[in-house]
C-alpha cells in the first residue's frame, strides 16, 4: 500500500538510529527518596477517590479516617507528636493513585499511606509503597493480590475468599438453599473477586449455581437480568456488590415476584440501603464487620462522635477508614518510632486488636484476620444473626 | 517546526532524553513520573492531532487504542522475568511494536466507518469504538477483566517516554510537511476539491486513524510499564476527552501547540490538587470558556478553519 | 413465553424514557444540527429538581398522590427547561456560526461541569428519591408481573408524545421549529425570530428530559450526579437510530433500544449490555445513515 510505503520512506534510517539508541539504554532507575518525619507531626498519607465515578466510596472511607485522626490527636497523638493526614484525590481515575502516591512519599515525606476502597487503586499504589518502604494499609480492598505487593502492604478488611467462604456456608448450611443464582457486578473487582470465592465455596459445600447474571455498577435497572434469573427458579440470590445496587435489585426482584433470600457481602452495609430498598429487602443477609446493635463501646463511641461529626450514620467503609488509622497508630506506639520497617513489624505482628470492625489479627499474608458478622434485614433495621469466625 | 531541522530535532530529542534518563536517580520521583506522563501525553495529543487536527476527523475513542497498546504490551512483557539492560530493551522495544500494530490494526477497522460519516457522528462512533474495546478488555478474563492487569516490569523511564515523544513529533511532522502528507490538510481543508484534484480522502482518513492508533497503542504501553497496574476502566471515555481537549487547546494541526497543552494540561491537576474538590469543574469551565473566546486554540496564531 | 412477554414489559418501560430523552435531542439536532451531549445531565438535574421539590409540594398536597407527582414533575420540568435555555444562551448561542465541533466540545464541557458540579453540591452519594407517585399492588397476569409505575411511565410517555405533537404540527411555535428545521435562512427571512425559536426548542427539549428524570427516578429511587451519562448516550444512539431529527423516529428509537437492551441482556449476555447501544449506533450507521425513519423530510423538527 502507498501508505504505508510512504510512511516507511520517512523512517528509514532514522528510527533505526533510534532504535540503535534504544538497544543501548539502562532498563530502569530506582526512586532515590528517603522520607523523614518532618517537623513535630507525623504525616501519614491517604489517597482515596473523592471525586469521580466511586466519589461516594472514597468520600464515606476519608471521613472515617479524618475521624480517627482527630480522635487520636484529640488523645495526645502517639510518641508526643500529632497526626497531620495528608489526602489526596486520586478522583476515581486510573493512572492517578500511583501519582499520588509518589507525591505523598517523596514530596511531601509522609510515614505511611493509607488507601484505598477499590482494590485496582489499591494496587497501583502497593508496589510503589513497597519500594519505598512505606507501610501501606488498604481500609478496604478485597482482593486478594493486594497484600501480595509486598510485605509493607496491609489491609484491615476482609479478603473476597474469606468472606466469600462464609457467605456460601451460610447459604448452604443456615439457610439451607441447594440452587443458587448469583447476580454479579462486573465493574467491580470486589464483586468479582466475591462472585468467584462464593460459587468456589457453594459449589465444593454441594450447592449448585443454577445461574448467572451480570450488571455494571451504576445500572439501575435489572429487569432483564431478574426475569431471566426468575426463569431459573433459584432458591436464593446471590448479589455481591454495594448498597445501591444492592436495594434497587431487591425492590425489582420483588416487583417481579421473585420472593427468594437475597444475600450480599459487606458493600451492602450503609444507612442508605434501606431508604433504597424499602420493605422489598425484608428478609435478606448480609455479612459485614460488626452489628450496630453492638453494645461494645468501642463501636458505640464510634457511631456516635461519627453522627455528631457529619450527621450521617457510618457505612462499613467509614468504619474499615476508620479502623485503618487506628491500627497505623497502635503499630507506630507499640512501634515506639514512625520507621517504615519497624511499624512494618509491628503491623505485622497486630494481634487481637479491638477495632469498630472487629478483634483484628494480622495473619501471616498482613492480610486482617477478624470475625464475619451475618445481619438480616428486619423492620427497616439491621438485625444480627450469627457470628462467623475465620 | 521547519521540516529541514526534523532529523536533527529527533536525533537531538532522543540524545537529550537518554542523558536525561541517566540521571533520572537524581530527580525526585514524584516529577520523574509527572515527566514520564508528560512523554505519553505528548505521544497522545501529537497522534490524535494527526486524526482530528490534520485531517479533520472528528475521534473520540483515542483511549480505546490506548488500551489496545498497553494491554498488548503488558501481556507480552510479564511472560519474562528479571533480564539485563540489553535484553530488557530488546524486548521492551518489540512488546512496545507490538502493541502499536495491533492498535493499528483497531485504528484500520475504527477507520473504515470514517468513509461514511463525519463530523459530530463521527465523534459518536467513536466514542462508542472506544467504549466497545473498553467492554471487551473488561470481559476477557486472561488479562484479569474488570480486576485489572498487574505489569510486572517498570520500564518506561525518560528515554522511552521521550524519545518516542520525539519520534511520534517527527513522523507526525514530516508526513503532514511531505508531499504525499498535504493530502491530509487538504481532506480536512475540503474533501471534495481535494477529491477533485485527485486525492483518495478515503485512504487519507484510514491512514490517519492507522498511524494515529498505532502511536496511541506505544503510548498506552508505555502507560502501562510506568503505572505497573492497568484496568479497562482507565481507557474510559473520559481519557479520551482529556486527550482531545489537548488538541483543542493547542490549536487543531498546530504541533507545537499540541506539545505545550500536553504539557500544560499534565501539569495542571498537580497544581490544582490544593483544590482537588474542585478541580473538575475548575477543568470543565476552562474548556467551555476556551471554547468561547479562543476556539481555534491557545497557541494557534491561525483563525480556525471556518466551514 | 411469558418470560419473553416479561422482558418485553421491561424492555418497553426502559425504551419509553430513553424515548423521552431522545425526543429532546432529536429536536435540537433537528434545528441546530449539532449534539448537546449535556441533554443527559439535564435528565439527572430534573430528578434532584424532583428531589428537592418533592418535600416542599408534600407540604401543600397530600403526599404520595397523582396531584403530587404531577406538580412535582410540572414545576421540575418548567426549572429545567429555563435551565436549557440559559445553556443555550449562555454556552451555545455565541457559537452559533462556529465549526460544529467547537459546539460539540463546548457541549461536552458543559456537561461535565453539571456532572461535576452536581457531585459538589448535591453530593457523590446517591440518595432516595421520595416517593411522589402512590404506588399501587402489582398487577400479575398469568405469571406477568406489571407495576404501577411501569404503567404511569408508559402513559405519561404517551400524553407528552403526544402534546409535542400537537405543539410541532399544529401552533404558531411548532410552524415557526418546522421551518427553521428545513432552512434556517429561508426561516429568518420570512421574518420568524431565529433566537426565540431555538430558546423555545431548548426549553421544551430539557422539559421533556426533566419528565424523564421524574419517571426514571420513580421507578428507580436512586438518584446520583452521575446518572445521566450512560441514558444519555443510549437516547442519543436511540435518535440517530430513529433518524436524528424525526420525532416519532426518536420516540421509536427509544423503544428498540430499551427492547433490544432488555431481551440481550436476557437471553445472550447481561455483559455486553452497555456495547450494545452503541454496537446498534455503528451498525445503523454503516447501513442506512439517515435512520429508520429519517426520510420524512416534512416531520423534521
Amino acid at each position: 500500500m502507498q501508505t504505508f510505503q510512504a510512511i516507511m520512506k520517512i523512517w528509514r534510517g532514522q528510527f533505526l538510529a533510534a532504535a540503535v539508541i534504544a538497544l543501548f539504554l539502562t532498563g530502569c532507575n530506582k526512586p532515590s527518596s528517603a522520607p523523614g518525619v518532618g517537623g513535630d507531626t507525623i504525616k501519614v498519607g491517604e489517597f482515596a477517590s473523592m471525586t469521580g465515578s466511586e466519589a461516594t466510596f472514597g468520600q464515606s472511607s476519608h471521613k472515617g479516617t479524618a475521624l480517627a485522626i482527630d480522635d487520636l490527636n484529640a488523645a495526645g497523638g502517639v510518641l508526643g507528636k500529632k497526626f497531620e493526614l495528608l489526602m489526596e484525590d486520586d478522583q476515581s481515575q486510573a493512572g492517578q493513585p500511583a501519582t499520588v502516591v509518589r507525591k505523598l512519599i517523596s514530596r511531601d515525606g509522609v510515614v505511611a499511606i493509607l488507601g484505598e476502597v477499590a482494590s485496582s487503586r489499591s494496587l497501583e499504589a502497593a508496589p510503589i509503597c513497597q519500594q519505598n518502604k512505606i507501610p501501606m494499609i488498604s481500609p478496604s480492598s478485597t482482593n486478594p493480590k493486594v497484600t501480595e505487593a509486598g510485605d509493607y502492604i496491609f489491609r484491615v478488611c476482609f479478603i473476597d475468599p474469606f468472606q466469600g467462604t462464609v457467605m456460601a456456608n451460610f447459604a448452604l448450611h443456615t439457610l439451607h438453599l441447594k440452587n443458587v443464582a448469583v447476580l454479579t457486578d462486573v465493574k467491580s473487582d470486589y464483586s468479582l473477586g466475591l462472585a468467584k470465592f462464593f460459587k468456589e465455596g457453594f459449589i465444593a459445600g454441594g450447592g449448585k449455581i443454577i445461574a448467572e447474571q451480570n450488571y455494571s455498577g451504576g445500572d439501575k435497572d435489572f429487569n432483564a437480568q431478574l426475569t431471566s434469573l426468575k426463569s431459573s427458579k433459584p432458591d436464593g440470590i446471590f448479589v455481591p456488590g454495594y448498597y445501591t445496587e444492592a436495594g434497587l435489585i431487591a425492590l425489582q426482584a420483588k416487583q417481579l415476584g421473585i420472593n427468594v433470600p437475597l444475600f450480599g457481602g459487606d458493600g451492602w452495609e450503609s444507612s442508605s440501603l434501606v431508604p433504597i430498598g424499602g420493605a422489598a429487602l425484608e428478609g435478606d443477609y448480609f455479612s459485614t464487620h460488626y452489628s450496630p446493635e453492638d453494645t461494645s463501646p468501642a463501636v458505640q463511641d464510634f457511631v456516635k462522635k461519627f453522627k455528631a461529626k457529619y450527621k450521617e450514620t457510618p457505612d462499613a467503609m467509614a468504619a474499615l477508614g476508620y479502623d485503618s488509622a487506628m491500627i497505623l497508630a497502635a503499630a507506630m506506639k507499640s512501634a515506639g518510632t514512625t520507621d517504615g520497617a519497624k511499624v512494618r513489624d509491628a503491623l505485622a505482628a497486630v494481634k487481637d486488636f479491638s477495632g469498630v470492625t472487629g478483634k483484628i489479627t494480622m495473619d501471616a499474608n498482613r492480610n486482617a484476620s477478624k470475625p464475619a458478622v451475618i445481619l438480616t434485614i428486619k423492620n427497616g433495621e439491621f438485625k444480627y444473626v450469627e457470628t462467623i469466625s475465620p | 517546526m521547519n521540516i529541514r531541522h526534523a532529523k536533527t530535532f529527533l536525533l537531538g530529542a532522543i540524545a537529550l532524553s537518554f542523558l536525561v534518563s541517566l540521571g533520572a536517580n537524581h530527580i525526585n520521583s514524584y516529577w520523574l513520573f509527572i515527566a514520564y506522563d508528560i512523554g505519553i501525553n505528548i505521544i497522545l495529543a501529537v497522534s490524535l492531532n494527526l486524526i482530528n487536527g490534520y485531517t479533520g476527523q472528528f475521534s473520540l475513542g483515542h483511549a480505546g487504542f490506548m488500551a489496545v497498546g498497553a494491554y498488548t504490551a503488558a501481556v507480552i512483557t510479564n511472560q519474562f522475568g528479571e533480564m539485563n539492560t540489553f535484553a530488557s530493551g530488546a524486548v521492551f522495544l518489540s512488546a512496545l511494536f507490538a502493541g502499536g500494530l495491533l492498535a493499528a490494526v483497531a485504528g484500520l477497522l475504527v477507520g473504515i466507518p470514517t468513509l461514511r460519516l463525519r463530523g459530530d457522528y463521527l465523534a459518536i462512533v467513536t466514542l462508542g469504538f472506544g467504549e466497545i474495546i473498553r467492554v471487551i478488555f473488561q470481559n476477557m478474563e486472561k488479562v484479569g477483566g474488570a480486576r485489572g492487569l498487574s505489569v510486572i516490569h517498570d520500564w518506561t523511564n525518560f528515554f522511552w517516554a521521550f524519545g518516542f515523544a520525539a519520534v511520534t513529533v517527527y513522523v507526525v511532522t514530516s508526513l503532514v510537511h511531505s508531499t504525499y502528507g498535504r493530502g491530509f490538510i487538504a481532506v480536512r481543508d475540503d474533501e471534495v476539491a481535494a477529491s477533485a484534484m485527485g486525492i483518495n480522502p478515503t485512504k487519507y482518513k484510514v491512514t490517519a486513524f492507522v498511524i494515529g492508533a498505532f502511536f496511541a497503542g506505544i503510548a498506552g504501553g508505555l502507560y502501562a510499564h510506568s503505572k505497573q497496574f492497568i484496568t479497562p476502566g482507565g481507557f474510559n471515555f473520559m481519557q479520551s476527552i482529556a486527550i482531545v481537549v489537548m488538541v483543542i487547546l493547542g490549536g487543531m494541526g498546530n504541533t507545537i501547540g499540541v506539545i505545550i497543552a500536553a504539557v500544560l494540561l499534565t501539569l495542571l491537576p498537580e497544581f490544582l490538587r490544593p483544590v482537588a474538590e474542585y478541580r473538575m469543574i475548575i477543568y470543565s469551565l476552562l474548556l467551555i470558556i476556551l471554547m468561547l473566546t479562543r476556539p481555534q486554540g491557545l497557541f494557534s496564531l491561525r483563525k480556525s478553519p471556518a466551514k | 413465553m411469558s418470560e419473553f412477554i416479561q422482558q418485553l414489559i421491561n424492555g418497553l418501560a426502559l425504551g419509553s424514557i430513553l424515548a423521552l430523552i431522545a425526543l429532546g435531542y432529536t429536536m435540537v439536532y433537528g434545528i441546530l444540527r449539532f449534539i448537546n451531549f449535556a441533554h443527559g445531565d439535564i435528565f439527572m438535574l430534573g430528578a434532584f429538581a424532583g428531589f428537592y421539590l418533592a418535600p416542599k409540594v408534600a407540604t401543600v398536597l397530600p403526599t404520595p398522590s397523582i396531584g403530587s407527582g404531577l406538580a412535582v414533575m410540572g414545576i421540575s420540568m418548567a426549572i429545567c427547561a429555563g435551565l436549557g435555555i440559559v445553556i443555550e444562551r449562555l454556552a451555545y448561542r455565541p457559537l452559533r456560526s462556529r465549526p460544529k465541533l467547537t459546539v460539540l466540545i463546548t457541549a461536552i464541557g458543559v456537561s461535565l461541569f453539571l456532572e461535576y458540579t452536581g457531585q459538589f453540591v448535591f453530593g457523590a452519594a446517591p440518595k432516595k428519591f421520595p416517593e411522589i407517585i402512590p404506588v399501587y399492588p402489582i398487577m400479575k397476569l398469568g405469571g406477568l408481573s406489571v407495576t404501577s409505575n411501569q404503567i404511569i411511565v408508559l402513559a405519561v410517555t404517551l400524553i407528552l408524545l403526544l402534546a409535542l405533537r400537537f405543539i410541532v404540527l399544529k401552533t404558531k411555535i411548532g410552524m415557526a421549529m418546522r421551518a427553521l428545521a428545513f432552512n434556517p435562512e429561508a426561516a429568518a427571512l420570512m421574518g420568524i425570530n431565529t433566537d426565540v425559536v431555538i430558546s423555545f426548542t431548548f426549553g421544551l427539549g430539557s422539559a421533556l428530559a426533566a419528565a424523564a428524570g421524574i419517571l426514571f427516578a420513580v421507578n428507580y429511587p436512586a438518584i446520583d450526579p452521575l446518572m445521566g451519562i450512560l441514558p444519555g448516550l443510549k437516547a442519543f444512539v436511540a435518535a440517530v437510530l430513529g433518524g436524528i431529527g424525526n420525532l416519532p423516529g426518536a420516540a421509536l428509537g427509544g423503544v428498540i433500544i430499551g427492547v433490544t437492551e432488555t431481551l440481550v441482556a436476557g437471553y445472550i449476555s447481561s455483559t455486553y449490555r452497555d456495547a450494545i447501544a452503541f454496537g446498534i449506533l455503528i451498525l445503523i450507521l454503516l447501513i442506512k445513515p439517515s435512520g429508520l425513519l429519517g426520510k420524512k423530510e416534512i416531520e423534521k423538527v
